[in-house]
């Protein structure tokens, strides 16, 4: 094993582990040797990708973002088009990978937490798909400002259980979805949505997720024959950013950095930056495992800012807490304003509308890729598209 | 021997099954607080739970969750709960008292430091209930190294094995969590608590402490046949919860214990 995978216990250096209510253990051991069994099968990976090519529209495109390199006059920027994905983010890989592990396992019964509303859509999609019931939760204050994805979830037959705890979003999401796991153990498959939670899940997402990296790899050496120079990715929990990422992470010449919401502010409570040690970030244990947290200092978890509900958590994977630690990844921000402005430049320059949490990768894009010489190569995964902002978008622009 | 293994072996001595009430430290405030631990030991508490509020509580259900916003709007952190001990050790109180904590606030105070400001207070235990047996052996060590006691929970769900594991990683008493779920009161025992408390006692000699969702005198009385305490929480919750005046708290949780224990576990004046 290299340094890029977890040891036995599921930690990455010092992150990462199992902290979770004993009653958990049980199942995450089951789910843990499951997934073990068809982690290295090539029928399950067969299947995997099969499902991936002909429900999902794999491969996605890798696209040269010829007019927005332009206008910032610096490297080629090349966007990974996972919006282009069932759906339209790349929450649908994790979702196919893990709705075939918990059919495996024989599992009737799928709870899933959301942020955005794209990993419960996906959700709802797969069960769908294979006719299993589904149960989504998600924050009221997400269920709010992305109203249009409940009402996906709804048509795809998935109950959706709003939850009024704390700031209303993604990590109380989660919270009840872990206590309805614990009480239902027996029955019910959790189907978590990010590079999050107790080991076997970071380990699991990063793999469903790393066919992004993988096509990107392939696809850039097609086109321009060789790596690219900077690697540019939104981070919330951290999945669609870790799929990038690991394929090239023994390519040491990739430079590769995470983009976390910046919010409005740099005090605690005004943004979701983990890494943003100024700003409140610190190493501690939150929803099973051990990552950097925006908390106070008696350890109490903070509330969290950010435009783009799925950027809008205050603890990030353990894999990416390490390989900051290690220097491998670089983290910086995009604030509300940015992002803004970035998704509205990449709509009027390439004809795409991009997500709110992808418009953070773009936004750092902009940022950098005037400083760049023109013959650097710039992959920005484009994780997915914004259809679900247009109204949020719509209302702060007063348009 | 420390105050837990004094407890244990004088309800044994006497053949009484142990009454376990558990409170989130500062809810109302941590003035009634102090008032209720001293009002618990002497309503016949053989041990006191003292939750420290956390914000992300997943083990817990609307009761205690609620109970612990209330305290965290008080800023109740680690260090007020020590210090609560600290005022109760003063007043003579000798019951034995375990802290009942998530693991985030403990780290973030250091393990080290907790440990033993919990000796200088006079605690005498802590259980965390999101911290497994593989994830226990710093906090184990540290603790044992001060003769502080790690309550460790097990669960119905837990194979042998690592009931094995949870036991060779506990001091103090095992918690065996009654079914799969949060807390919360529940009008029905589970008969999984039977059959877990058995299969802990292949592996333990420690006594062993039933809970979730005990409520009732009959369901107390009913655990005490097979195990050596029971743990009531989110019923006490409930009646400081539904108790405006916090100047009343302490009267209404005292009419509340009163009849909670049926006279074997009471009859006798206990410190
Ligand atoms: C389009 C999109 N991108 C990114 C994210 C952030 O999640 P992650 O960091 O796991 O990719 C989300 C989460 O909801 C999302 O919907």
């Amino acid at each position: 094993m290299n340094n890029f995978q977890p040891d036995e216990r599921g930690y990455w250096g010092e992150f990462g582990g199992r902290f979770v209510p004993e009653t958990l253990m049980s199942p995450i051991e089951e789910l843990t040797d499951a997934y073990f069994a068809v982690r290295d099968d090539a029928d399950f990976q067969t299947e995997f990708l099969n499902l991936l090519q002909d429900f999902s529209g794999r491969p996605t495109p890798l696209f040269y973002a010829k007019r927005l390199s332009e206008r910032l006059g610096g490297a080629k920027i090349y966007l990974k088009r996972e919006d282009l994905s069932h759906t339209g983010s790349h929450k649908i890989n994790n979702a196919v990978g893990q709705i075939l592990l918990a059919r495996r396992m024989g599992k009737k019964r799928i709870i899933a937490e959301t942020g955005a509303g794209q990993h419960g859509v996906a959700t709802a999609t797969v069960c769908a798909l294979f006719g299993l019931e589904c149960v989504v939760y998600m924050g009221t204050e997400d269920m709010r400002r992305q109203s249009l994805n409940v009402f996906r979830m709804r048509l795809l037959g998935a109950e959706v259980r709003g939850v009024d705890a704390g700031a209303k979003t993604l990590k109380d999401a989660i919270n009840e979805a872990l206590r309805d796991w614990v009480t239902n153990v027996d029955s019910t498959y959790y189907l978590l949505g990010s590079a999050l939670g107790p080991h076997p899940y970071p380990l699991m997402v990063r793999d469903f997720q790393s066919v992004i990296g993988r096509e990107a790899r392939q696809q850039i050496l097609e086109k321009e024959n060789r790596l690219p120079d900077v690697l540019v990715a939104c981070v919330g929990g951290g999945s669609n950013s870790i799929g990038l990422f690991h394929p090239f992470l023994a390519d040491e010449a990739v430079r590769m950095i995470g983009v976390e919401a910046g919010g409005k502010g740099n005090n605690l409570g005004e943004h979701a930056a983990r890494f943003n040690k100024a700003g409140g970030g610190k190493i501690g244990v939150l929803q099973g495992t051990k990552s950097y947290l925006l908390q106070n200092d008696d350890g109490q978890i903070a509330l969290t800012h950010s435009i783009s509900a799925g950027l809008d958590y205050a603890s990030v994977g353990p894999e990416h807490a390490f390989l900051q630690s290690i220097g491998r990844v670089e983290y910086a921000m995009a604030t509300d304003d940015e992002a803004l402005e970035a998704f509205q430049m990449l709509s009027e320059t390439e004809g795409i509308i991009p997500a709110l949490e992808s418009s953070h990768g773009i936004a750092h894009a902009v940022k950098i890729a005037s400083e760049m010489p023109p013959d650097a190569i710039m992959i920005v995964n484009l994780s997915g598209r914004g259809d679900k902002d247009v109204d949020q978008v719509q209302e702060m622009l007063g348009k | 021997m420390n105050r837990l293994e004094v407890e244990f072996k004088k309800l044994k001595s006497e053949k009484r099954g142990g009454f376990i009430p558990f409170i989130v430290a500062g809810d109302p405030n941590l003035a009634t607080t102090k008032d209720l631990i001293l009002l618990l030991a002497e309503s016949g508490a053989s041990v006191i739970e003292l939750g420290v509020p956390f914000s992300d509580p997943v083990a817990d259900g609307v009761t205690i969750q609620a109970a612990a916003e209330r305290a965290l709007r008080n800023r109740i952190g680690v260090k007020d709960v020590l210090k609560i001990v600290g005022e109760v050790r003063a007043e003579g109180c000798e019951t034995p008292i375990i802290l009942f904590s998530y693991f985030n606030p403990i780290l973030q105070f250091r393990l080290e430091k907790f440990a033993s400001e919990m000796k200088t207070v006079g605690a005498d235990g802590v259980l965390i209930t999101d911290l497994v047996p593989e994830e226990a052996g710093d906090f184990q060590r540290i603790l044992a190294g001060k003769d502080l006691a790690l309550i460790m929970l097990a669960a119905p769900t837990s194979s042998n094995e690592r009931l094995k594991k949870i036991c060779e990683k506990a001091s103090g008493f095992v918690y065996a969590v009654s079914r799969a779920g949060v807390t919360g009161a529940r009008n029905e025992m589970s008969s999984e608590a039977e059959n877990l408390v058995k299969r802990l006692r292949q592996f333990t000699d420690l006594p062993i402490a039933v809970g979730f969702g005990i409520s009732t005198a009959a369901q107390m009385e009913e655990v005490c046949r097979y195990a050596d305490a029971a743990v009531v929480g989110s019923a006490i919750v409930k009646e400081i919860e539904r108790t405006p005046e916090s100047s009343e708290v302490a009267e209404n949780v005292r009419r509340f214990v009163k009849d909670l224990l049926p006279n074997e576990f009471s009859a006798t004046n206990l410190h």
